[in-house]
């Protein structure tokens, strides 16, 4: 490898441009002629709209048009789309209502846009809409999953009788039930997964731009996926076809998952755009994020485990309640279904795994992919019962993991997926090691003789990424393929250009992307630059999310890569005449091997377009594109283990030491893989301790600022410690995983368990603030 | 935010007569608290009257036995103090965990107190050093200024100039943030004075704002120590209960955090 | 409306804007110096932390008025033509930013930091006095390595002039 190929924590090329202020975020972008919207939202959780007085906003200043939810249906802007179809135990299809862009009749959380005023300065739209008067007639709200199942609880779709949207089953009920007859222990736990807020620190935003000499729509906007996005907006919302569509997703400040779906906003700026036939812009404050983009968890759960005598797992049964707010967003039917329950076999031989999700409809936000999507909640379900099993059957928690480890790969789990390799053995003791677990016992001792309460946690999570080969996720009823596209363009000057379908909003695809090239041709990263984000340029791409990037994108530009080797290989065979079988490629320059004869890259790439001199029958230019589809999902796991403090006066806690043993595949860049872990980790310990979305019984949000919802901050995580074993995946050509995730995904069940582990009582639930972690303590008062 | 009108005051007598000519005019001090308010729209003040550069404002005095804080001065600027820190450490100290850095950088000791937030810090120190409020018409004792949730002894353009402390014995806070907010889900303020006299105040606590907490008052002039305070048990009645804290807890946070004051005073 | 003048990043301008206009917005509508960024509406994550007169501030707590006159310095103005500031190298040498969002106020915020606290920094100062600034990506722990590396090449380079 070059010293910026792979393997090389080379400093990312993006960074310049973030760090002098350069950086072009959606928001940063004025157009011509440009006017800014602000929604009319509803303040109420459930409510008929019964009309709608836009008169005295229209004579406001600046005031260019007031839109309502009636005009959307009236130009048949399609109703908003989820892209994953489930079928109930009985075979019946999910049951959904519609979702309008704007509400007409009905709004049903607090936030759904009822209208929007267009004005030609923010502040005068804002100042208009307050003089927007909506007469509401309100209704009975449910406001969590309780309460929309309680018999007599308010209906919000009548399409979904008893807001149920699905009641969905995986395993095979009669053998778990089984195993569970013939078991000699039985672990029961009841958990919650508290609902989260996604909060990229940019807020979402788009600008809609019609031009109408040319009958074509531009829509910039805070996108995970652009092509995605005009996919949905031209199929199913009918604003404007794909040829007349260009989608730009610029510089995007963090997505989490919360930037992959096409919300309201966005179609409406778009559709705006050409109804005041001038460019449309709406930037969201934080309070619309809080209150309009898709939250993240939101399960109950019972789950159970049995055990025989000897401690060796017989069975898994789990039954979760899913909130999936007041409408089915564009993933949402997948998370608490395939991305979740074929998850919770764990790192761990389990013979007969029976699951079972009811999805239900709330009068609250919309909830989709966060984080881990499912795997961070199937995560948390198996890691909790490990911990809890090993304290009631009286055993070391790392060797009850140890004896149920599955170690012989493939593995084909009984809830779909099948391992590929890995070895939990191997990150388990890197992270026993790195802790210094046989020194925990003297640790807790010297802390209990200073008043505080220390304990240690454990998480052995495994996820599945790399999403997705597009067969498999087919048949499990996506509306999608999950493959990705690459195109390689060498400059006739041998500069090269990587246009890839993934989107980077913080991953640092610009330089990992570029590292490969590196690896490969031996030049140095500055002569590649990596395009995304715009459907203009780059022809196809489904996005950056479930740790795919990589492992997918990177994947289709090794494919498109070896594509453009074979056809340079030839042109310098040919120009050196040698045998094409005898060039290899070195440090940018193609090489007759045991010869010195070569040829640099540069005149390969100018052979190639001046074409004055190529093989007979070849094609000038040297430019090719390849779509890859995995195989196999891909499976990172590893081990994290958490040694905290509580304070038993004040039920706070304090880090003592956090390790994470990772085994993501090769690294292509191992700074950027460190980075993404501790981001995930911090995530996933504020789900633990800090976050949590509340709503009251009447479906206001508790929680609807950063006064209220708490965020991580600086001092309340550690620096953390980090390791990586590796196995490579064998079923892609990088041999990578994809680390995204991983970090949210198995954090918050080692901090639960290290808490539970310090204070001697398992029931805490998430966040486990100081106030439920003093009452877990001292009981209530 | 509503559209204003912005006016630097030169001098309270000037800061007086704008807030006169305006029709629902508001001071403006380091705009931590006003300005986010604002922003959101649940305030709309026709004027604004700035009395962050007014130099008859600003300051900070140690003399004698007492120390006086111009209602100007900055967070920054009092915890930084040195002659504040060696004469009353614990109030510099306080006003070094007032919100992050760029907020201490703004807000001032005014702007906090005419504010009264149910979580602010000063209040708790006011009122346990038994401080004077001084104002451009009268002075007012602490025990008189705080009024319940957002309300004080204020009047209608009536402004706060300085506060003056006297010096206590000892004195010590301890603070324990809100998670989200990082105000105080609770505080609290112990003080001896110099004859001797006890008085300790709790912040985040109560549903009234500020208030003195007697039992512990009780106990500490007994016994100035920590563990005087061990078999105190702190009603949670009138106490406040959210999402953060249920009162029993917040009861329990005004006994921990008292301990952790008066180990802190010495 | 009033006239508003002030320096930025040594620069004179001058600006005729509505009164409720706040300096961030100043800032990036008016003077498309758009490196400074609007995060919340509380005042709480720093993403629009500026230096008025020396001084880390939330640009986004600040109307143009208390601004008015003052010197005014956003990320934009801390290097020195091609060569950056120490603060944003070591952002850069050590990974303190993913997305990039957060990382402008961070460094103004840093830089402030450093200017007050010296050398004498350590791993839990500087996550306490980050307490103004919410990342979402890094999970701090670059961040903060970042300000420690910092602290010392600002040393350095205070000592070479
Ligand atoms: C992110 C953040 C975190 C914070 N954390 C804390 C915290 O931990 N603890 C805490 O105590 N506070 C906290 N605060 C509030 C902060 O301390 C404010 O600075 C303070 O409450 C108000 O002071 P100010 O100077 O900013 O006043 P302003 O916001 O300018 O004014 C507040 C009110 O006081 C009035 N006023 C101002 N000065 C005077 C005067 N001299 N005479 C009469 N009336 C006057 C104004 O008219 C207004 O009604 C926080 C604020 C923020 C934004
Ligand atoms: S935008 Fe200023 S603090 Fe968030
Ligand atoms: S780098 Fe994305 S928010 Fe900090």
């Amino acid at each position: 490898m070059g010293v910026e190929g792979i393997g090389a924590s080379v400093v990312r090329k993006e960074d310049r441009r973030f760090i002098t202020g350069k950086g072009r975020y959606v928001d940063d972008i004025k157009l011509q002629g440009m006017t800014h919207a602000h929604f009319v939202r509803s303040p109420h959780a459930h409510a008929k709209v019964k009309g709608i007085d836009s008169s005295a906003a229209l004579k406001m200043p600046g005031v260019v048009a007031v839109l309502t939810g009636q005009q959307i249906v009236d130009d048949k802007v399609g109703n908003l789309i989820c892209g994953w179809a489930i079928h109930s135990k009985d075979g019946t299809p999910m049951k959904m209502g519609a979702w309008p862009a704007m509400a007409p009749e009905t709004v049903r959380f607090v936030g759904q846009a009822v209208a929007v005023v267009i004005a030609e300065t923010k502040n005068q739209a804002k100042d208009a809409a307050e003089a927007v008067v909506v007469d509401y007639e309100e209704l009975p709200a449910a406001s969590d999953i309780r309460a929309a199942i309680a018999p007599g609880a308010p209906q919000l779709h009548p399409e979904a009788p008893g807001n149920v949207v699905y009641d969905w089953e995986i395993g095979d009920k009669n053998a778990t039930n089984e195993a569970f007859s013939k078991a000699a222990n039985v672990v029961t736990l009841e958990l919650t997964n508290n609902r989260l807020v996604p909060n990229a620190m940019e807020p979402r935003a788009a600008i809609g731009d019609y031009n109408d000499a040319e009958e074509h729509f531009t829509l910039y906007t805070t996108s995970q996926n652009p092509h995605v996005a005009r996919l949905v907006l031209s199929a199913f919302y009918n604003i404007a076809p794909e040829h007349k569509l260009r989608v730009i997703a610029p510089d995007v400040g963090g997505g989490f998952g919360s930037k992959i779906f096409i919300y309201p906003e966005e179609m409406v700026a778009l559709w705006a755009s050409k109804k005041v036939n001038r460019p449309v812009k709406w930037t969201g404050d934080r309070t619309e994020a809080f209150l309009t983009d898709a939250h993240g968890r939101d399960h109950l759960t019972k789950a159970e485990l049995a055990f025989d005598k000897d401690n060796k797992i017989l069975g898994l049964r789990v039954s979760t309640h899913a909130n999936f707010g007041a409408y089915m967003s564009l993933f949402s039917s997948s998370v608490p279904t395939y991305l979740y329950a074929t998850l919770l076999s764990g790192q761990y031989n389990i013979p007969a795994i029976y699951a079972e999700v009811m999805g239900v409809y709330t009068n609250t936000s919309p909830v989709d992919a966060y984080r881990g999507a499912g795997r961070p909640e199937a995560s948390f379900v198996i890691e909790r019962l490990m911990e809890t099993s090993a304290r009631q059957l009286k055993v070391d928690p790392a060797e009850l993991r140890r004896k149920n480890f599955v170690t012989v790969f493939p593995h084909q789990t009984p809830v779909i997926m099948a391992y590929d390799i890995g070895d939990f053995n191997a990150s388990l003791d890197a992270a026993l090691k790195t802790i210094d677990y046989a020194g925990f016992p003297a640790r807790q001792a010297k802390a209990k003789s200073e008043g505080k309460l220390r304990g240690i946690g454990f998480s052995c999570y495994i996820e599945a990424c790399g999403i997705a080969p597009s067969k498999a996720v087919g048949s499990l009823g996506a509306g999608v393929g999950l493959w990705e596209s690459a195109e390689v363009r060498v400059n006739p000057v041998g500069t090269i250009e990587i246009l890839t379908g993934s989107h980077s909003h913080g991953q640092g695809h610009e330089t990992t992307f570029s590292q490969l090239i590196a690896e490969r041709l031996g030049v140095p990263i500055s002569q590649v630059q990596i395009i995304h984000g715009d459907t203009d340029k780059v022809q196809f791409g489904m996005g950056t999310y479930g740790s795919r990037s990589l492992a997918v994108g990177g994947s289709a530009i090794i494919k498109a890569m070896e594509k453009v080797e074979a056809k340079a290989k030839k042109i310098a065979a040919h120009a050196l005449e040698a045998s094409e079988d005898d060039i290899v490629i070195e440090n940018g320059e193609f090489k007759v091997t045991g010869t010195d004869k070569s040829i640099a890259l540069p005149m390969v790439a100018l052979a190639a377009y001046t074409a004055h001199n190529l093989p007979d029958g070849m094609e000038p230019g040297l430019k090719e594109s390849a779509f890859y589809d995995p195989s196999n999902f891909t499976f990172p796991a590893g081990t994290y283990i958490c040694e905290l403090e509580v304070d038993p006066g004040t039920g706070k806690t304090s880090f003592v030491n956090f390790v994470a043993a990772d085994d993501f595949g090769r690294l292509i860049n191992p700074m950027i893989v460190e980075g993404q872990v501790h981001g995930g980790l911090t995530q996933g310990i504020g789900q633990a301790l800090l976050e949590g979305a509340v709503y009251d019984s009447t479906g206001q949000l508790v929680t609807a600022s950063f006064m209220d919802y708490a965020m991580p901050r600086a001092d309340d995580v550690p620096s953390y410690k980090l390791q990586h074993t590796t196995t490579l995946c064998p079923g892609n050509p990088l041999g990578v995983k994809g680390c995204g995730e991983a970090g949210a995904i198995g954090a918050s069940a080692a901090v639960i368990n290290a808490i539970t582990n310090a204070i001697g009582n398992n029931k805490l639930e998430m966040p486990a603030t100081p106030d439920r972690v003093w009452h877990a303590i001292h009981g209530q008062a | 935010m509503y559209e204003t009108h912005y006016h630097r005051a030169s001098s309270v007598e000037d800061a007086a007569a704008l807030f006169a000519k305006g029709s629902d005019a508001k001071f403006l001090a380091g705009g931590q608290t006003l300005l986010p308010v604002m922003k959101q729209r649940l305030a709309a003040p026709t004027d604004v009257v700035d009395l962050a550069k007014i130099p008859a404002m600003i300051g900070v005095e140690v003399s004698g036995d007492t120390v006086t804080i111009k209602a100007a001065t900055t967070h920054y600027d009092v915890a930084t103090n040195t002659a504040l820190q060696k004469t009353l450490p614990a109030l510099a100290h306080l006003a070094g965990m007032i919100g992050d850095p760029a907020v201490r950088y703004r807000g001032t000791i005014g702007g906090s107190l005419a504010n009264n937030d149910p979580a602010a810090d000063y209040p708790a120190a006011v009122l346990a050093l038994n401080a004077t409020v001084k104002t451009n018409k009268r002075s007012i004792s602490a025990e008189d200024f705080f009024k319940g949730l957002f309300t004080t002894a204020l009047e209608d353009g009536e402004i706060i100039t300085a506060v003056s402390f006297p010096v206590p014995a000892k004195a010590g806070y301890a603070k324990f943030r809100h998670p989200a907010s990082r105000f105080a889900l609770t505080g609290v303020f112990v003080a001896k004075s110099k004859s001797g006299d006890v008085r300790v105040a709790a912040t985040g606590a109560s549903q009234n704002g500020v208030m003195r907490v007697p039992s512990i008052e009780q106990a500490l002039k007994a016994n100035w120590s920590a563990s005087a305070l061990d078999g105190i048990k702190v009603s949670a009645d009138g106490l406040m209960s959210d999402i953060h804290g249920a009162a029993d807890y917040r009861a329990n946070l005004i006994k921990v955090m008292a301990q952790r004051a008066v180990t802190e005073a010495g | 409306m009033s006239t508003i003048k002030l320096t930025v990043n040594g620069r004179a301008v001058s600006a005729d804007v509505e009164d409720r206009t706040l300096l961030v917005h100043l800032l990036r509508d008016h003077l498309n110096l758009t490196g400074t960024h609007v995060g919340c509406d509380t005042s709480q994550c720093g993403a629009c932390v500026v230096h008025v007169d020396g001084r880390a501030v939330k640009s986004c707590t600040m109307l143009v008025g208390e601004a008015n006159g003052a010197n005014v310095t956003t990320i934009e103005g801390i290097s020195k033509g091609e060569e950056l500031h120490p603060m944003q190298a070591a952002f850069r040498d050590n990974h303190g930013l993913q997305c990039g969002y957060c990382t402008p106020g961070m460094i103004m915020s840093a830089i402030d930091i450093v200017n007050r606290h010296g050398g004498n920094l350590d791993e839990d100062t500087v996550r306490h006095e980050l307490e103004g600034n919410i990342c979402r990506c890094t999970g701090y722990h670059n961040i903060v390595k970042s300000v420690l590396d910092a602290a010392g090449r600002m040393k350095v380079s205070a000592a070479a002039e």
